[in-house]
């Protein structure tokens, strides 16, 4: 087959096309410019963006003898990543934006580009597996549980996944870094990739009010009384407890938390703990790796990219939104997180959480 | 091998410069030493400094021998404006064409960002020639001028600039010209002493010399800042061991590219015409960009057919025709490899819709009738392709 090998410049999109080549396809490497201002070195390996990762990964592709192109992506990646992850947190949601990027960005208008082009599939570095199956090809989890990514891939569908290769699901990540070494790939030693590409320092708060500009307003309690103020409700998310500014001697020696963000009102609902836990999921925007699933089904529910899978039973409604509810409840769920479900290491499909909720039914918070 | 139509970029070493660089190679001896290996380097030289003089009609006073085109471009531009800025504070103004390489573009950028000089930039036709009227009146409107620069051929259209007439009107104000003459130099008929420009950027890896070694021709009389101090050489302004192996090399592939040059044009031309109407004859509605009439070797580099393609991105014809063997480039400067719509094109007026599906195909020595069929017959199925690829949602 005609494989685009998508190369960040990183040790796993390294071995990823190697291991394409040798398997006998013919390979091109394609580097994504996703940045406006890529002229930029910087010290440490964040994914993307730089000058740095391009010559890295040129090098790769020199290594192993494949062409080499740099696609300029930066204006759709601008579009459909970077003003969607602001406007996302600016609604008060929080976004994943390599679940976002994988959708629209390195499983479309990258897939799009590569088909009309002659290919036939894209290959990355991502941890995860895909599997031939009764009804076509099926996403599973990585052997490797610590770096599985399965999760980010959840917003694929059966299209896409039929023109995708993930050549490293059945290695695990030290063992990928010992075939980088052993091919004698310069990156081999490269340090992970762990924040947002496009926000380097890791520093999202600092990040939105650069782009959103301050918007001052308050926190309050459940019950309305105001016991403090922000600068801006998208910097916060549910779960979230540090950070919220409260004076010691406002609260009651127990820890709170951010159990609310109100857009609309530009409100932060601080709360207990006992107020995080949740275990009734709506989700919009239900996106199925194969068919749907058809009435309850009973699957297990990852709401975070490293979270634990909780066991759910799952209704796919007709009108494109599905409902989880977990055996337990859990915390931290925030709307705009997507909820990734799965049926033993397989992934069923996902959706964006729209609303969450607690059921009468009394339960322990996890 | 691939069908090599990317000449502007680089073109082949010619044989007569691979032997002369080889011998020089093994020789030992710096330039600037005073004993018998050392004056022998500096005899091979100044030789050298002379039969290049000769050739682009100068004396080889005016030779300074530099890295190549863009050290000898910033050495004329901030050479000149400071030089210009020490004698009058006053004087701190560059007047440049708007379809500069981003040797010239840069350095003034750099200057006005920093806030050492002020531009006014000429804006071209829609062949991409600069008018002298234009010159004229942005002289006579600012008055602060220290410096004029307009290139002799552009790397990208290869349209060919009136520099006689521009040079004698900033020569009527007092300001200098610069020319950067990396793509005419041995493919036009040119005399820097008629030229009436005082300086000119010269690259000998453009007409079959090695990479690494150029010229900037200066006038006398022209006052330039180094950009780098040291031992000295070459009159003060461009220290640094002289790199004698290349420079030979540099003369002996200029002097075998003048020999042959009206001949090359001629052929060239020929050449150039069959791609060109052989592209826009495919019914794909294929235009060629700025002007272009057939057998005009004067107005337009022999060697350069500039294609603009619509609804097709420059990189994925430049992609597919390399998968196919054929090897050209879509003209415009790269950023980290990302292509961006060409800043010449978008000067002469066209939009930055017709300036993405931009190819410069250039032609040179080695090229034949072969290269020209073989990028025809590539091209069709190269286009369709292309074009799926740019109808994406």
């Amino acid at each position: 087959m005609r494989v685009v090998a998508a190369m960040s410049g990183g040790v796993d999109s390294a071995v990823a096309a190697s291991r394409m080549v040798e398997a006998g396809h013919e390979v091109v490497g394609v580097h994504l410019a996703l940045s406006r201002s890529a002229a930029t070195l910087r010290e440490s390996a964040r994914g993307c963006c730089t000058i740095e990762d391009a010559g890295d990964a040129r090098r790769v592709a020199d290594r192993l003898g494949i062409p080499f192109y740099v696609w300029d992506m930066a204006d759709r990646f601008a579009q459909d990543v970077m003003a969607d992850f602001a406007a996302e947190y600016a609604a008060g949601r929080t976004p994943n934006p390599c679940l976002r990027c994988n959708e629209r960005i390195k499983f479309s208008a990258l897939l799009d580009k590569a088909l009309a082009l002659g290919f036939d599939a894209v290959a990355t570095g991502h941890y995860a597996q895909i599997v031939e199956g009764p009804h076509g090809r099926e996403l599973h989890r990585a052997v490797d549980s610590a770096k599985d990514q399965s999760y980010v891939l959840g917003v694929l569908d059966a299209d896409q996944l039929a023109h995708a290769f993930f050549p490293l699901g059945d290695t695990t990540k030290p063992q990928i870094r010992e075939e980088a070494a052993a091919r004698g790939f310069s990156v081999a030693r490269k340090p992970d990739s762990h924040d947002i590409c496009f926000i380097p320092d890791g520093d999202t708060r600092a990040y939105l009010t650069r782009v959103l500009g301050e918007a001052p307003g308050d926190l309050v309690t459940p019950e309305g009384e105001v016991i403090g103020t922000h600068s801006g409700a998208y910097g916060f998310t549910v779960g979230q407890r540090r950070g919220l500014g409260l004076e010691r001697s406002s609260l009651d020696g127990e820890p709170r938390y951010v159990v609310g963000v109100e857009a609309a009102r530009n409100r932060v609902v601080i709360g207990t703990a006992d107020l995080l836990g949740v275990d009734d999921i709506i989700g919009d925007h239900a996106r199925w790796c194969g068919p749907a699933p058809v009435g309850a089904v009973a699957l297990g529910a990852q709401v975070r990219a490293h979270g634990a899978e909780v066991p759910c039973t799952a209704y796919a409604l007709s009108d494109g939104t599905v409902r989880v509810q977990l055996a337990e409840r859990i915390r931290g769920v925030a709307p705009g997180q997507s909820v990734v479900l799965y049926d033993g290491t397989r992934v069923v499909g996902s959706a964006t959480i729209a609303s969450t909720a607690t059921s009468k039914a009394a339960s322990s918070p996890s | 091998m691939p069908v090599y139509l990317d000449h502007a970029a680089t073109t082949p070493m010619v044989p007569a410069a691979i032997e002369a660089y080889a011998e020089a190679l093994a020789r030992v001896g710096n330039p600037s030493s005073l004993h018998t290996s050392g004056r022998k380097a500096r005899a091979l030289v100044e030789e050298s400094r002379e039969r290049i003089a000769a050739a682009l009609d100068a004396r080889p006073s005016e030779v300074i021998f530099t890295s190549g085109g863009t050290e000898a471009d910033n050495l004329a531009i901030k050479g000149s404006l400071w030089a210009a800025v020490a004698s009058n504070p006053l004087r701190r103004r560059v007047i440049a064409s708007g379809i500069e390489h981003h040797a010239v573009l840069d350095p003034i950028v750099h200057l006005v960002d920093t806030g050492q000089a002020d531009v006014t930039w000429l804006e071209p036709d829609r062949c991409g020639h600069v008018q002298v009227e234009d010159l004229t009146r942005a002289l006579a409107d600012t008055g602060d001028a220290a410096l004029v620069t307009v290139m002799w051929a552009n790397n990208e259209v290869g349209t060919v600039q009136p520099i006689q007439g521009l040079a004698e009107v900033a020569r009527s104000h007092g300001v200098p010209l610069h020319t950067d003459a990396v793509q005419a130099v041995g493919h036009l008929r040119l005399s820097f002493a008629d030229s009436g420009a005082d300086l000119m950027t010269v690259s000998a890896h453009k007409f079959g010399g090695p990479i690494g070694v150029g010229a900037l021709l200066a006038r006398r009389g022209a006052a330039l800042v180094p950009l780098s101090h040291g031992g000295g050489q070459e009159r003060q302004v461009r220290s640094g061991t002289l790199d004698a192996p290349a420079v030979h090399a540099f003369a002996v592939a200029l002097d075998e590219a003048v020999r042959v040059r009206d001949v090359e044009a001629k052929r060239l031309g020929t050449l150039r015409d069959r791609l060109i109407d052989g592209a826009m004859a495919l019914g794909l509605g294929i235009t060629v960009s700025g002007c272009w009439s057939p057998g005009d070797v004067e107005d337009r580099l022999p060697g350069n057919a500039h294609l603009l393609v619509p609804d097709a991105e420059g990189d994925s014809l430049l992609y597919l025709l390399d998968a196919a063997g054929v090897e050209v480039s879509t003209g415009s400067a790269c950023q980290a490899g990302v292509p961006r719509p060409s800043h010449v094109l978008l000067a002469m007026g066209y939009t930055d819709r017709e300036a993405r599906g931009a190819l410069r195909i250039s032609l040179g020595h080695s090229s034949t009738d072969a290269d020209v069929d073989a990028f025809l017959a590539a091209l069709p199925g190269v286009v369709e392709r292309a074009r799926r690829a740019s109808r994406r949602p």
